[in-house]
């Protein structure tokens, strides 16, 4: 998807982090990324690697946490697995389902020093 | 690019600027990016000083405390990253004596605020914001073209064209008479809501106007970046396949109103509208739909009244805003 433009935001929250919180290096990333969220893990690895260089996280780390899909089948009335955003319900097959999980995109926690 | 952080900068090509002025813009817009930082800039000495203020403990010994630990935290981050950060992504804080900083950040929370600062000027002026969304050649400002030589008479309209490099767009839009900003995002594959924010700055937007914004041509990024509009509009074109709306959902879930485009070319095509509508409702059963050309007109009458009826929306919200 935009894995360039998100790793560009993760680097800005880690600078405003490292003002906000005193420090100068980053030397780990973990990150949570839904695993219906679009966002290749390859390509954030990748691209964090090329835009971190020149800045404090340069060289760290990168840790992708993957969290399933998962989502609410109205037909069934409970919570299902998604394989994909906006697939069907894998009991009924139905398409009424409401995603509820795997969308996330967040940087959880960081090692610094 | 952003010294602080590497982070990409959009270059913005002002309306009527003169070369010179233009590269003070761009020298504006490149701190405006980097807003934050320099935010943090100009108050990094008060963050500095923040430990002081607050007798933060530690902070100030930190640097030694960190150089001393650095060797021995190496060998604890690679003990860490073996039974700590293992394949379950389960990372134990207090093994190791590495320090571990919670951030619970979303990534696009950045975005989101910046967004959301765009969307209260829009309320406060009652400008009605659409957002155009599509991949390349679905015929967007072909379509917006139309769309102003249309609506002037009746309406004060600007709007802010995003591509990655060029200013021809900006161009055929000016040709109109509307005012038009053109944002090239540079490597970026999609307009995002802080350099909406910058061409608003630039851009003068008339109180109860249209603001048309006409996205990167990109079925996928865009959909991800709220600019703070009230709709996204979605073009899709007969030319090609009916099954874009399954293949990039993502899109038109975002999306309020999908305009089936060039509907000229129907008779000459394979194209099913039916199944292009079905495929399209699946993903997003809330979606509006619309059969347009924009070389013929057709459909377009039905497209404005759509415009129509949001923009007194707007226009009478900011009033009843500005009343009480």
């Amino acid at each position: 998807m935009h894995e360039m433009s998100l790793t560009e935001s993760v680097v800005e929250i880690l600078c405003e982090e490292a003002h906000r919180q005193g420090f100068s290096r980053v030397k780990r990333v973990w990150l949570e990324i839904g695993a219906l969220s679009g966002v290749e893990p390859e390509a954030m690895e990748f691209c964090f690697d090329v835009v971190t260089r020149g800045t404090l996280a340069e060289g760290a780390q990168l840790e992708i946490i993957r969290t399933p899909g998962q989502g609410w089948c109205l037909a069934c009335e409970k919570n299902v697995a998604l394989a994909e955003r906006f697939g069907a319900c894998p009991d009924c097959g139905g398409h009424k389902v409401q995603m509820t999980a795997g969308d996330e995109m967040r940087v959880k926690e960081l090692e610094v020093e | 690019m952003c010294t602080v952080c590497g982070c990409g900068t959009p270059s913005q090509d002002g309306e009527k600027l003169k070369d010179g002025r233009r590269h003070a813009h761009e020298h504006d817009h490149a701190h405006g990016h980097s807003h934050p930082h320099e935010h943090d800039h100009a108050h990094g000495d008060h963050v500095h000083s923040h430990p002081h203020d607050h007798d933060h403990p530690h902070d100030h010994e930190h640097p030694h405390h960190h150089a001393h630990h650095h060797h021995d935290h190496e060998h604890g981050a690679r003990e860490t990253h073996d039974y700590g950060a293992g394949l379950a992504g389960v990372h134990v804080p207090g093994m190791s004596q590495e320090r571990i900083v919670q951030i619970e950040r979303d990534i696009l929370s950045k975005n989101r605020s910046y967004a959301e600062d765009n969307r209260g000027f829009f309320a406060r002026k009652g400008v009605l914001a659409l957002n155009f969304v599509s991949s390349p050649g679905s015929g967007k400002t072909s379509l917006l073209v139309r769309a102003i030589n249309d609506l002037k008479a009746r309406h004060a309209l600007a709007v802010i064209e995003g591509d990655q490099q060029t200013s021809n767009d900006a161009e055929r839009i000016r040709a109109t008479g509307a005012r038009a900003i053109q944002v090239n995002t540079g490597k970026g594959c999609h307009l995002d809501a802080h350099m909406v924010g910058h061409a608003l700055e630039t851009l003068d937007v008339a109180d109860d106007s249209l603001l048309f914004i006409e996205n990167v041509g990109n079925l996928v990024c865009p959909a991800a970046f709220d600019l703070g509009e009230a709709h996204k509009v979605v073009l899709l074109s007969a030319t090609e396949g009916e099954d874009k709306p399954a293949k990039y959902p993502d899109m038109f879930a975002a999306a309020d109103l999908m305009l089936l485009n060039k509907s000229d070319l129907l008779p000459h095509l394979d194209f099913d509208v039916g199944a292009c509508l079905a495929h399209a409702l699946r993903v997003n059963p809330n979606l509006q739909t619309l059969i347009v050309s924009a070389k013929t007109g057709e459909g377009l009458e039905a497209f404005y009244a759509w415009i129509e009826a949001r923009a007194a929306l707007a226009r009478q919200k900011a009033q009843a805003r500005k009343a009480g």
